[in-house]
């Protein structure tokens, strides 16, 4: 693809390119990109996977939140050929066909969202701080989610969905039984 | 927003990536962890011909402190490195106050220390860490390293003393001779704000006298404020109220803030005062305690 | 045996959201989402400068660049009779400026190519040449006679002035004030602020020339105006238009008007014969698409000493913005602003308003609010707590003497609303008592000790939410009522659909309660659809907290009429006449014999198998519902606080919230809108403002200017309920969505005052940044927010 979008195919021939291979939710993905398109515009053109969104334009929001080798990164503040040789999660691969990730029940659940465009970003953002932090306080969940911002549920009901989230998970391993 | 075209390199080495930057000319840049320069692409305010991603140079990603207790940073140590780190606070703790001050969460899991100091933005907080600490940064050249203390590397905003086809590789804060002691104040509307005002204190004890002193101010200025002799005049002497009030006034004093939208000139350097005297204040209990 | 209500998911359930599972599974379907074959993207050119004469621009860079398609300009539109649009409040509006720019970030040119990189690339390379004027950026400079006029494009405009309104009894207010014992007063500003979701504007246009017919994806509130103002505007035929609007990220009224972007992309799709997507940046929708507030306040109160209120009047000053594009009811120049102090007994009261062009971006929508009851709630609650004080009266017990009482409803306000429920004092008590406010004056001298100063402010409020009635509300000529058409299949499942829109708020979820509350069908087995103009009925969308008392409404009506004609298939099911026929929730039966009866799945299944002789077939039906009156919850906000006066920062100690919405449909997603309403409430006394330095540049372009809270700052809220039914509302339910947006300001900020009064100081403008905080206390003196403001 020597488009930026595969969705159409743009007359940018000359334009150079350079060849990226990186796994996206557990598979293998190879895609020619130029070098100033950014993560989030291969994710959601290229890929489509448009779980990952776009809110702002300075870092500020976090609606783009990818895990980026299991980290969260705002995907809009890097480029895609960054991604050569990384691991990335999306939205998309948080669950399997049949099973909900505990963090995506936990959202539901404790009604921990409302338009849903922070949504993606906001629980995979939760779903590394969990694997660090199984246990987080209040204050842990509000720290670890300050650079994702919300403007529908006043968070408290987000907070609520992490702690869902982490006691299921801690339930799950068979702590606190 | 979507960035100017540019030409993308992304060398393995050090040496490479000098390389790519003497050949460009001073149309490049190098890119770290992105956190400031890639939102700079998309507005346009920056355009370089020419992109250095280093982040596949391996080894540059450390944090240590060497046998003569100074920190060594590498390019590629990211801020999240330094706030988890279970010993800064020991060593370094001025550093550690600022460690999770810094942009938000997710902004630390990516953007690096160096790269933030080579930013050289008024309003960052690591350059005002690094100059209160007496740090300096390695620069690499074509022909070699060399050392430019903080109070030397940057110009303005914006603008260091890195030459084109130089690369910053380090930055390296000693540690006291004594007892570390500092604090590192931010005033910030919410997380991830830019600072109104900050203040970086730092102390090397002897016991509970003051073997040296470091101050340096962000958001204050068009660049970085030294206020490294402003709060000299506590060398020598303990904590204690007259102490501490000559010393917040005389790092005031060296301020220069300037009114817009985030308060007043007046406003801010209040704010620098009180923050001095609050850092001075609670480490003179903090020795109370330990006494 | 009738179903267990809560278990079908009825009234009163907290039924978990059916929309989420797309959402969680980032599956929702936001316009940026959207791709059609052969898209193209277009990108906007915006002015660097708020006011300035356009002495050229030249294109022709921008055509040459690969990948561009189509360069649009003002002269483009021009040609097409689009280069300017109606408004909202009968002023016009450009499109591409043509003659001058009157705010920065005005739409100047527009490009459309392969991709939004290149058009980006295009943008750039397009010269514009400016005479600058001097920039309007307050009221007061509008007014002053050697002011430039901004609207020199307007016959008969000789001055900046756009309105001057009146409403109340003049004379009685006077003798009021002639009667009084203490005339306590305040002045002050209530920011621009912007609704700011986290999506932007945006929409794909697709002309199909071969069928004439015209689809667009658009972030739209209000699908069905947008269709009819296409119509005029673009002059097609109605129904040949069809507005798709769907996931929506937010719209908080933002989404309401019809902007720029959406009128060029539908033109450049028609010029292009392929799709165009136009997705607008943060910066753009910040800098350019409606705000809300930004207006002068002031009023006079007239007291009896035994703290009766005798009179009040009142005078707004509103910033406009260069169009005056205001989304509200037409017969109401500043928006409901006169059902201010409605929740108190005022025996006399008196309003004028005026509102100016300046160099600022157009708007005025009702953000999160219903038409300017934002501002009238704020000032009424600051008034109230300034003449508590002159008075030397306790808080709580002045709005005691002075709410209105629960035996005096209806009551018809000073200004002539009707309210018509509530237990106000009993909200009120329930706030005071969960906050401690029997303590509180100990823990303020305790504290003082310690150089914190704590304060405590309440805020007490109702307001009129759910416009129409049609009778006296319309937007553009349009009434405002709504509608609901429910289908239910032979299977007893069904689809609902209405005009309204939901945006988050769960419409999915909760208009299928109030059918499985009307029909005994389990609320799972209902679908609602919303937002395609050519499938839902037509409707004034989701604004204003209008969702619930008017389109809810319909939603039961509609509900009710199915039930009727089942009910007539169940007697030919029964064999019994229809008077022999008795319901329960999910089952007619025949009186006197419980066991014998039909479900409504059964009599679903005969309405396409088994009807009786001379029946219509099927089971759907649709209902318009025009609401009697408004609908008017109360609310009790209740905050303490603790300044620290070296600083001027301020945290939340405690907030307390006494909602009453009268009955709740679904209680966990009200109580998910009130909390989200308090956070936006917190951020407006906070941080979130947009303000301009004297050149009239934005200051609030971005979120690194323009402050939103994050978790870590947002304070924790204990909600309360009370349930007063609305007499008039089917199912006894009021709007709620944005009561606490309403009254939360007035609690933080009249806290906040009660903590620093001492110094002598009436009014400190928000949002309480740290540094005016920090100077009032220091100075005792009041903080003006107006812009401009100073940089150095």
């Amino acid at each position: 693809m020597t488009s930026l979008y595969d969705e159409v195919q743009t007359p940018t021939d000359g334009v150079p390119t350079r060849r990226v291979t990186m796994t996206v939710n557990g598979e293998k993905r190879t895609v020619d990109v130029e070098p100033r398109l950014l993560l989030a515009h291969l994710l959601r053109q290229g890929m489509q996977l448009t779980g990952t969104h776009v809110g702002c334009d300075t870092t500020s929001c976090g609606a783009c939140t990818v895990l980026f080798d299991g980290r969260p990164v705002k995907s809009c503040t890097m480029l895609a050929v960054q991604a050569d040789g990384h691991d990335v999660e999306t939205v998309e691969g948080m669950s399997s066909a049949s099973e909900l990730h505990p963090v995506q029940e936990g959202f539901k659940q404790e009604h921990g969202l409302q338009c849903g465009y922070c949504t993606p970003g906001m629980m995979l953002t939760s779903k590394a701080l969990l694997e660090r932090n199984p246990d987080p306080s209040e204050d842990d969940i509000r720290w670890a989610l300050s650079g994702n911002l919300c403007r529908c549920t006043g968070y408290q009901n987000i907070v609520k969905s992490v702690l869902w989230a982490a006691e299921k998970m801690r339930a799950e391993r068979g702590e606190d039984a | 927003m979507y960035p100017n075209r540019f030409d993308y390199e992304s060398p393995t080495t050090v040496e490479e990536a000098i390389a790519i930057l003497d050949r460009s000319g001073g149309e490049a840049k190098v890119l770290s962890g992105g956190q400031s320069l890639i939102p700079m692409l998309k507005l346009r305010f920056a355009a370089p011909a020419t992109i250095v991603d280093i982040n596949n140079i391996p080894g540059l990603d450390y944090h240590h402190v060497d046998d003569e207790g100074n920190l060594h940073i590498g390019a590629l140590c990211r801020h999240v490195d330094l706030e988890e780190s279970t010993t800064l606070a020991d060593t370094h703790p001025t550093l550690a106050a600022a460690a999770e001050l810094v942009a938000d969460p997710i902004v630390r899991t990516r953007g690096t220390f160096v790269g933030s100091v080579c930013h050289a933005d008024p309003q960052g907080d690591w350059a005002a860490t690094m100059l209160a600490q007496g740090g300096y940064v390695v620069a690499q050249g074509p022909n070699g390293r060399r050392r430019i203390d903080m109070g030397d590397f940057v110009l303005g905003p914006f603008v260091t003393a890195l030459a084109y086809n130089e690369m910053a590789v380090e930055a390296v804060i000693p540690g006291a001779s004594g007892t570390p002691r500092g604090s590192y104040l931010k005033l910030e509307r919410r997380v991830g704000d830019f600072a109104t005002a900050s203040v970086a204190v730092s102390l090397d004890m002897d016991g509970d006298v003051i073997r040296k002193a470091g101050c340096a101010l962000a958001g204050v200025g068009g660049r970085t404020i030294d206020a490294n002799d402003a709060i000299s005049c506590l060398v020598g002497k303990t904590l204690t109220e007259d102490s501490i009030d000559q010393a917040s006034d005389a790092v005031a004093a060296v301020a220069e803030p300037r009114t817009d939208h985030r308060g007043s000139d007046a406003y801010k350097r209040h704010i620098v005062q009180t923050f001095v005297k609050r850092i001075l204040t609670n480490l003179a209990r903090t020795e109370q305690k330990a006494a | 045996m009738a179903l267990d209500e809560l278990k079908i998911g009825g009234m009163g359930a907290s039924r978990r959201r059916v929309e989420d599972n797309r959402f969680i599974r980032g599956k929702g379907k936001y316009v940026d989402d959207v791709v059609l074959p052969a898209m193209l993207h277009m990108e906007i050119l915006r002015s660097p400068v708020a006011h300035a004469r356009i002495k050229s621009i030249d294109t022709s860079a921008a055509w040459e660049v690969p990948g561009v398609r189509l360069v649009l300009t003002g002269e483009t539109m021009a040609a097409r009779n689009l280069a300017w649009m109606p408004t909202l409040s009968y002023d016009t509006q450009a499109v591409i400026a043509t003659d001058k720019v009157r705010f920065q970030g005005q739409e100047v040119a527009a490009v459309v190519a392969d991709d939004p990189y290149i058009a980006k690339d295009a943008c750039s390379k397009i010269v514009v040449e400016y005479e600058q004027l001097p920039a309007i950026v307050n009221p007061d400079q509008a007014k002053d006679s050697s002011a430039p006029l901004i609207r020199d494009d307007k016959v008969n405009q000789d001055s900046n002035k756009i309105f001057d309104w009146e409403i109340g009894d003049k004379e009685a207010t006077e003798k009021a004030f002639a009667d009084a014992d203490v005339v306590s007063s305040l002045e002050l500003h209530y920011p621009r602020s912007h609704p700011s979701p986290l999506e932007p504007c945006g929409s794909i246009a697709d002309f199909d020339r071969a069928t004439g017919k015209l689809t667009v994806y658009m972030t739209t509130q209000a699908p069905h105006i947008i269709r009819a103002a296409v119509a005029m505007v673009a002059e097609l035929p109605e129904h040949q238009i069809r507005i798709i609007s769907p996931d929506l990220g937010g719209g908080f009224g933002n989404k309401v008007p019809v902007y720029p972007g959406y009128v060029i992309s539908i033109l450049a799709s028609i010029l292009t014969e392929r799709p165009v997507k136009w997705i607008e940046d943060k910066s753009g929708n910040l800098i350019s698409t409606g705000f809300g507030r930004d207006v002068y306040l002031k009023g006079e109160m007239a007291l009896r000493k035994d703290g009766k209120i005798l009179g009040m009047r009142m005078h707004t000053t509103s910033d406009h913005g260069a169009f005056f594009a205001d989304a509200q009811p037409t017969k109401f120049k500043i928006g409901l602003m006169h059902s201010t102090f409605a929740c108190y007994d005022v025996p006399a009261a008196y309003l004028t308003s005026d509102g100016y062009y300046t160099n600022k971006a157009p708007g005025g929508v009702a953000y999160r609010c219903s038409f300017r009851v934002t501002e009238a709630m704020f000032f009424q609650e600051r008034m109230i707590h300034a003449a508590a004080n002159d008075l030397g009266m306790d808080q709580a017990e002045f709005r005691r003497v002075n709410l209105v009482k629960d035996d005096m409803f209806p009551y018809r306000t000073a200004f002539g609303f009707l309210t018509d429920s509530g237990q106000y004092a009993k909200c009120l008590d329930l706030g005071l008592e969960a906050i401690g406010y029997s303590s509180f004056k100990a823990e303020q001298e305790e504290a003082r000790k310690r150089g914190k100063l704590l304060g405590i402010g309440i805020s007490t409020m109702t307001e009129p939410l759910g416009a129409g009635n049609s009778r006296e509300y319309d937007i553009i000529g349009i009434k405002m009522f709504d509608s609901a058409e429910l289908r239910v299949h032979m299977t007893g499942k069904a689809i609902l659909r209405t005009g309204a829109k939901t945006q988050g708020q769960g419409h999915e979820t909760t208009w299928a309660q109030i059918v499985a509350h009307e029909l005994g069908i389990p609320a799972d087995d209902i679908v609602v659809e919303e937002g395609d103009t050519d499938t839902a009925p037509f409707g004034m969308g989701t604004y204003a907290s209008r969702s619930t008392p008017v389109a809810g409404a319909a939603v039961a009506m509609v509900a009710r009429k199915i039930r009727a004609k089942a009910r007539k298939i169940a007697a030919h099911l029964l064999e019994v006449s229809e008077e022999d026929i008795e319901w329960e929730l999910g089952r007619f039966y025949v009186r006197g014999n419980e066991e014998r009866g039909v479900t409504i799945q059964d009599c679903a299944l005969a309405a396409y198998s088994n009807v009786p002789d001379g029946m219509e077939p099927g089971l759907e039906n649709n209902a318009y519902y025009d609401p009697p009156n408004l609908t008017w919850p109360f609310a009790a906000y209740i905050c303490k606080v603790e300044v620290d006066p070296e600083t001027g920062v301020w945290d939340v100690l405690k907030f307390v919230a006494v909602d009453d919405c009268g009955v709740r449909i679904n209680p966990m997603v009200v109580e998910g809108q009130i909390m989200g309403g308090l956070t936006e409430a917190y951020a407006m006394a906070n941080m979130q403002y947009i303000t301009f330095d004297e050149e009239g540049n934005c200051i609030g372009a971005n979120y690194i200017d323009y402050l939103l809270p994050t978790a870590w700052e947002t304070p924790g809220f204990e909600l309360h309920e009370v349930v007063t039914p609305c007499p008039h509302h089917p199912i006894g339910a009021k709007g709620i969505g944005e009561c606490a947006t309403v009254g939360g300001p007035a609690a933080f900020v009249n806290a906040v005052m009660s903590a620093i009064e001492h110094t002598g100081v009436r009014n400190v403008d928000m949002p309480l940044m740290p540094n005016r905080v920090y100077d009032a206390v220091r100075n005792g003196q009041d903080v003006s927010g107006m812009p401009p403001v100073r940089v150095d």
